[in-house]
């Protein structure tokens, strides 16, 4: 469904990928992993046409979406849902407007059958009645709710989250990584985690990346990963800095 | 120095060219007629009705000042029934359009670019574009066809305030006779000069949303980012404005016969 052929990267002489290659199969919940900076959101915002990368392709459905343009890849995007780190909800707007905004903009819904959908959407993600609120005046956790729920209505194949428990007390994280595990289970959607919680990584990864040091270091099931002897891997998810502390 | 010239001019050639295919794309989506109602009315009262205190001051006081200081001149060698006429030809065709084009520049390009960097450095607009939405068609065709509509209405605005502000001074304050005066107007302002005021207004409206809307989109990170492309709107739109105004000058003029 989704692949990565030879990409790389960098921002003006600093190099962030470096010729990555993976796979994600249709229905897979992929979950990729690395330090702070290392470019894993870099890496996500390439799967879906936000970022173009220097070299190599990646390929949706075997249609390759870095020779496309921006209205090209909008065709491409209707297969996709994205939750942003920081819910990058549209703030002029209501969350009824947040979420149905998609449905709007493709005018083939009569207004009542969009906030009919809207509504089966926020009491999905735990948040009914909340349609008349602003972003402002959610918590952080409700305005990732309400992302989920913006990407999710039009009921795309491929939902990417970008950090999505990252800045969250660990019952909220607890309550978003749930969440994430329902859309993925009743939508039957491939989906794609960019996360440095080791928590959310173990729930929700079929399938674990390592990135470090620009090129993908470790693959393999949750299982393998996290029974790792590989002493880069372990100390990413004991969370030590010294590495003389890495007890392989 | 010299690499640092070369990547300064590097930079503004990038610019420009962006800036180029920003205004291709703008251009071809307004002739898909996509745009969503809702949201141009919205910007045309943004820009037009939120705008009218700063247009009206601005359209009333230049035609006073005018006014007072062309009957400071003509009073000299008794020309003083000439004041109305030379207010409003200068104000149709020049003052007019540009003080307005100025006014919005500040008020409206600032807050588009504001608006817009904002929404940039908190990846709205890459929300935007996952919810297989082109930013150019939501965010700056209803901008840009606001601007277009209301610029030339603001201009068509502060030409009848100035004129009307000029004619008050003349009279009331300078004692000039209301007939000589209104005539000697009617006999040197011509439907050219009015035409060449709008059709600036229209240009200089769609600089103002070209120049807002691109700085806004590229800019830089961050709330220095954001501020930076507020005031840089406002710069580059001024400047744009007065430079392309004395070339608009003589194309219209040729066209109008005016010059």
């Amino acid at each position: 469904m989704i692949e990565v052929r030879d990409l790389s990267k960098s921002f003006g002489d600093h190099c962030i990928l470096d010729h990555i290659n993976f796979q994600i199969k249709k229905g897979e919940s992929l979950v990729i992993i690395g330090r702070s900076g290392g470019g894993k959101s870099v890496l996500l915002k390439h799967l879906i046409g936000l970022l173009q990368p220097d070299e190599g392709e990646v390929l949706i459905d075997g249609e390759n979406i870095v020779d496309m343009d921006e209205r090209q890849l909008l065709r491409v995007r209707h297969k996709f849902g994205m939750v942003f780190q920081q819910a990058a909800l549209f703030d002029s707007m209501t969350v009824a407007e947040n979420v149905g905004f998609a449905l709007q903009r493709e005018r083939q819904l009569p207004e009542d059958q969009i906030g009919q959908k809207v509504a089966e959407m926020l009491e999905m993600v735990d948040l009914p009645g909340t349609e008349e609120k602003k972003p402002a005046e959610l918590s952080g956790g409700m305005r990732k709710r309400v992302g989920l729920a913006r990407a999710i209505i039009y009921e795309p194949e491929i939902v990417l989250y970008d950090e999505p428990t990252t800045g969250l007390d660990p019952i909220v994280s607890d309550s978003i990584d749930k969440l994430i595990e329902r859309v993925r289970d009743r939508l039957d959607v491939t989906s794609v985690v960019v996360t440095h919680d080791m928590r959310s990584a173990r729930r929700l990864g079929q399938r674990i990346l390592m990135l470090h040091d620009r090129k993908i270091h470790a693959s393999g099931t949750a299982e393998e990963i996290f029974n790792s002897k590989d002493p880069i891997v372990r100390q990413f998810i004991d969370g030590v800095s010294d590495p003389k502390e890495v007890h392989v | 120095m010299i690499s640092q010239g070369r990547k300064w001019i590097a930079e503004w050639v990038e610019g420009l060219g962006r800036l180029t295919l920003l205004t291709q794309e703008a251009t071809a989506s307004l002739f898909t007629f996509k745009v969503a109602w809702k949201d141009l009315i919205y910007q045309i009262y943004f820009v037009g009705v939120k705008s009218q205190s700063v247009v009206l001051i601005t359209g009333a006081f230049t035609g006073m000042v005018l006014a007072a200081q062309t009957y400071a001149q003509f009073h000299k060698v008794k020309m003083d029934t000439a004041v109305l006429a030379v207010v409003s030809v200068s104000t149709c065709s020049e003052l007019g359009p540009v003080l307005t084009g100025l006014m919005v520049a500040g008020r409206v390009g600032a807050a588009i670019a504001a608006e817009l960097g904002t929404m940039k450095v908190t990846e709205q607009i890459d929300a935007l574009r996952t919810l297989a939405t082109h930013p150019i068609d939501y965010l700056v065709v209803p901008r840009l066809l606001a601007l277009v509509i209301a610029m030339p209405l603001l201009t068509a605005e502060a030409i009848a305030v100035g004129i009307g502000a000029g004619y008050v001074v003349g009279v009331y304050l300078l004692d000039i006779d209301p007939v000589y005066l209104w005539y000697n107007a009617l006999k040197y302002t011509g439907v050219p000069d009015v035409a060449v005021g709008l059709i600036k207004g229209l240009f200089f409206g769609g600089m103002v949303a070209i120049i807002g809307c691109y700085k806004g989109m590229y800019c830089g990170q961050g709330a220095e980012g954001v501020g930076r492309a507020t005031t840089e709107s406002v710069v580059y739109a001024s400047i744009t404005i007065l430079i392309s105004n004395f070339f608009l000058t003589l194309i219209l003029g040729r066209i109008f016969g005016t010059l």
